[in-house]
């Protein structure tokens, strides 16, 4: 009964050099269905989809559409077998009409001339199918964000798209929009339009699909059909997993009488309404899934990006840093996520990267006193063992541990108290990750404070003291560390329980 | 390789002087030498402070409008309102490194792009110093102290103070780029602007200071020209920087920004000081003297360009 799916995806693998993205996924999507596609960060949904576009070819696996079997797709085949994807971020040009948007880059031509007319006919017919109300001759930059994601809906289904996968499609929109973005998704259902739905929201997905399917770490866990499955079911099945990391023991350090940060009713960055402490000798956890504002928080804390209104409060005192600088020299320091683009200066070398927050301290009238720079470098070579023959080696050369150690080094020469860690292990190997857990655990015996953010659940509940969960740029909820349990954290990460109720 | 890589442009400079010897073996005499040093001075000098800006991946289009116009700006003090030498040469020094800081403003503050915000300057003060001068050239008496910046040689010697202003010009600018925490803070904004902030540089800061800097040099170099020529022109600075840019970059310093040395925009000033010179005593015409300079910019920002694009690779 082949013929009852339009898409199959079978054993699809896909290895990267070092990594497996996707390990064996299998994926049958039947005609005029939704199916819901949910799983951790990282398990492998946007790799999957991308197969399913062309724009990853997998490294093994078959790829079935309308019972025709290919190796691999590539963005033409998809488009002839009417398959299209609607990104997070929309492929549009703001300048441009929604007719002309909706033909961006296959226009209809009369001669050599545009034909604007067939243009804007073409795409109210386009938009009339999918019942929503937009002028074709309005510019995108004037549609608000649920209308723009309608343009690319509509752009889809004009070229006759047989199979729609929308990633995360509620993420940019409000309340209404999401409504009318259902309404849309459930008409074309109906019309016969088959629909991979990725989202984190569960209610969304119970409200929307027919059937769910849960991948994790790059396989294929379960398929469920809607009707019959469980918020409790899903969610194990998304994080349930053993533990398989060792994380290096740490004597409790935390002293409770000393609160080092404290935010007060935060706003800014797109956060809202953030309450938090953080204590002298605490590892403080800050989970959620992507896009749930836990960065963004870091920016604010960091005076990257401006407060709105709310307290901020150091060792008791109200702060507003308002740059980088300003956060620094009040002790708190950031050691980001994009490691290559916001961390570490790639062509300067260890000593330099290393001094750079602390060369206005060591300078007498505009002179950096070079002893203490290569002193103050040559004792953090020794004290967090950074790898390396010379400290004029170029950051570029070091390893993804070693660069994150002159990060973490460049902070400590600052003598910063509060350390916030952006995803600390992204992208390092397990030996290195093993060292970073350790220093920042030396961090905290020394009675410095860490903030560790962090998309992986494991590292979290094995290196904090204390977790808080973000969700939908809110603190939805807090864990002990005597109640760290995965499936609580992501009950309050896809915010379907109003933590703050709790 | 890499040895040999670093140290290309001086083997450049060894060549060039081999074939112009050969040539015309008038260009390997002392006198000859010492001329180079004396047109090269002020583009040694206004090149230190162009160093400054293209090392953060920005550019400075004013340069050779401040030369015309600290020439306008002093001469105009010391020729029609009697102000002594040396405080006409500290106001159009203030001036010139206003105008630099105004290039700061546009770029930092504002947020205009480099190459717009100093080509707007370089387009206002031109039209400045005409409204000072009423576009007409400013004579200096002749046989004063002023003819100190570039007429006079060292005591007792045939070599040009104006060639010892330049050198000392060049171990202040490798001295800021070397030893001061500017300088360290230049190459991480020109390495990666948004990393530098988050480091705790305040970029725009350093913009203004940088910015600054090359007004000042380019003051400074203004001045040099005004002793030579002993007359202020609205047109002495016209398309200098180009050449300044020049000199800069085929010394090595990225127009990607991040990575340079005082050093080699030496051996860049020298080329470029020589060649010209060559050319001249080769009677090769000023239209083609033109092409090979640019030919020579080209070459020199490719090569750039090239390697950092294997680099990529």
């Amino acid at each position: 009964m082949s013929d009852e799916y339009v898409l199959e995806l079978e054993h699809i693998r896909k290895e990267y050099p070092g990594v497996v993205a996707l390990k064996d996924v299998t994926l049958q999507l039947k005609k005029g269905e939704i199916l819901a596609l949910i799983g951790e960060n990282g398990a492998g949904k946007s790799t999957l989809i991308k197969c399913c576009s062309g724009a990853v070819v997998p490294t093994s696996g078959k790829i079935r559409v309308n019972g025709k079997e290919y190796d691999r797709m590539t963005p033409q085949l998809a488009a002839e077998n009417g398959i299209a994807i609607i990104y997070q971020e929309f492929n549009n040009v703001a300048e441009l009409s929604a007719a002309e948007n909706l033909f961006l880059g296959r226009p209809i031509r009369k001669g050599i001339t545009v034909d604007f007319k067939a243009m804007e006919r073409e795409a109210q017919k386009a938009f009339d199918q999918l019942r929503i109300k937009i002028n074709p001759k309005a510019l995108m930059k004037d549609l608000t964000v649920g209308f723009q994601q309608m343009v690319e809906i509509a752009k889809a289904i004009q070229q006759d798209a047989k199979v729609l996968i929308m990633d995360e499609p509620s993420a940019p929109l409000t309340s209404n929009e999401v409504e009318s973005m259902f309404r849309v998704v459930e008409l074309l259902r109906s019309q016969g339009v088959s629909i991979i739905y990725i989202s984190h929201r569960l209610e969304e997905i119970f409200r929307l699909s027919d059937r769910i399917e849960v991948i994790r770490d790059g396989e294929y866990i379960d398929t469920l059909i809607t009707k019959e499955a469980t918020v409790d079911e899903l969610i194990h099945l998304m994080v349930g997993r053993e533990m398989t990391q060792q994380y290096p023991a740490r004597e409790p350090c935390i002293q409770n009488d000393k609160v080092v940060l404290e935010c007060k009713g935060v706003y800014g960055n797109g956060d809202e309404d953030i309450n938090l402490q953080i204590h002298a000798g605490e590892v403080l956890g800050l989970g959620g899934l992507v896009g749930a504002g836990r960065t963004e928080l870091a920016e604010v804390l960091f005076g990257a990006k401006p407060k709105e209104a709310g307290q901020i409060l150091l060792n008791g005192k109200e702060i507003n840093p308002k740059s980088p600088r300003e956060a620094i020299d009040l002790g708190i320091a950031l050691v980001p996520e994009d490691r290559k683009r916001h961390g570490a200066l790639l062509g300067s070398s260890i000593k330099h990267n290393i001094g750079m927050p602390i060369y206005e301290r060591i300078s007498t009238s505009g002179v950096i006193n070079r002893k203490v720079e290569k002193d103050t470098a040559e004792q953090y070579r020794k004290d967090i063992q950074i790898k390396t023959p010379t400290l004029d080696q170029k950051v570029k050369n070091l390893s993804g541990g070693n660069q994150q150690k002159v990060i973490l080094a460049k902070w400590l020469a600052a003598n910063c108290q509060l350390i916030i860690f952006d995803e600390p292990t992204r992208g390092i190997d397990v030996g290195a990750k093993y060292e970073i857990y350790k220093l920042i655990n030396d961090l905290v015996a020394s009675g410095k404070s860490v903030l560790m953010i962090s998309s992986e659940i494991e590292e979290l509940m094995g290196m904090s003291d204390r977790i808080l969960v973000l969700a939908e740029h809110r603190i939805t909820g807090e864990l002990q560390k005597t109640d760290f349990n995965a499936d609580v954290f992501m009950t309050y990460a896809s915010a379907i329980v109003d933590g703050q109720e709790n | 390789m890499k040895t040999l890589r670093k140290n290309a442009i001086w083997l450049v400079l060894i060549a060039e002087v081999i074939i112009f010897s050969i040539a015309n073996p008038a260009f390997i005499k002392p006198t000859n030498i010492v001329a180079i040093l004396r047109q090269v001075a002020f583009y040694g000098i206004a090149s230190v402070g162009m160093t400054f800006p293209i090392l953060i991946a920005g550019i400075d289009l004013s340069a050779g409008t401040v030369i015309t116009l600290i020439g306008i700006v002093t001469a105009g003090l010391m020729a029609n309102m009697h102000v002594p030498f040396v405080l006409a040469v500290i106001i159009g020094l203030i001036v010139s490194t206003g105008v630099g800081l105004l290039n700061g403003f546009m770029v930092s503050t504002v947020g205009i792009p480099a190459i717009i915000a100093t080509f707007s300057s370089q387009t206002i003060f031109e039209g400045c110093a005409y409204l000072l001068s009423n576009g007409l050239p400013i004579p200096l008496a002749r046989g004063t102290a002023f003819d100190f910046f570039g007429k006079w040689n060292f005591p007792g010697t045939i070599i040009p103070i104006s060639a010892i202003i330049m050198a000392i010009c060049f171990l202040v600018g490798g001295f800021i780029l070397n030893r001061t925490y500017f300088g360290r803070y230049f190459y991480a904004i020109g390495g990666n602007e948004e990393a530098a902030e988050l480091s705790g540089i305040r970029v725009n800061r350093m913009k203004y200071l940088i910015y600054a800097l090359s007004g000042f040099f380019a003051g400074l170099a203004g001045i040099v020209v005004l002793s030579r020529t002993g007359s202020a022109q609205n047109t002495a600075g016209k398309g200098l920087e180009f050449d300044f840019i020049t000199c800069v970059v085929l010394g090595g310093v990225s127009v990607n920004g991040g990575s340079g040395s005082m050093i080699g925009v030496v051996a860049g000033v020298l080329i470029i000081g020589s060649l010209t010179n060559g050319m001249i005593l080769m009677n090769v015409s000023n239209y083609m003297q033109m092409v090979v300079k640019g030919i020579v910019l080209a070459v020199a920002v490719g090569f750039d360009c090239i390697s950092k694009k294997r680099q990529a690779v």
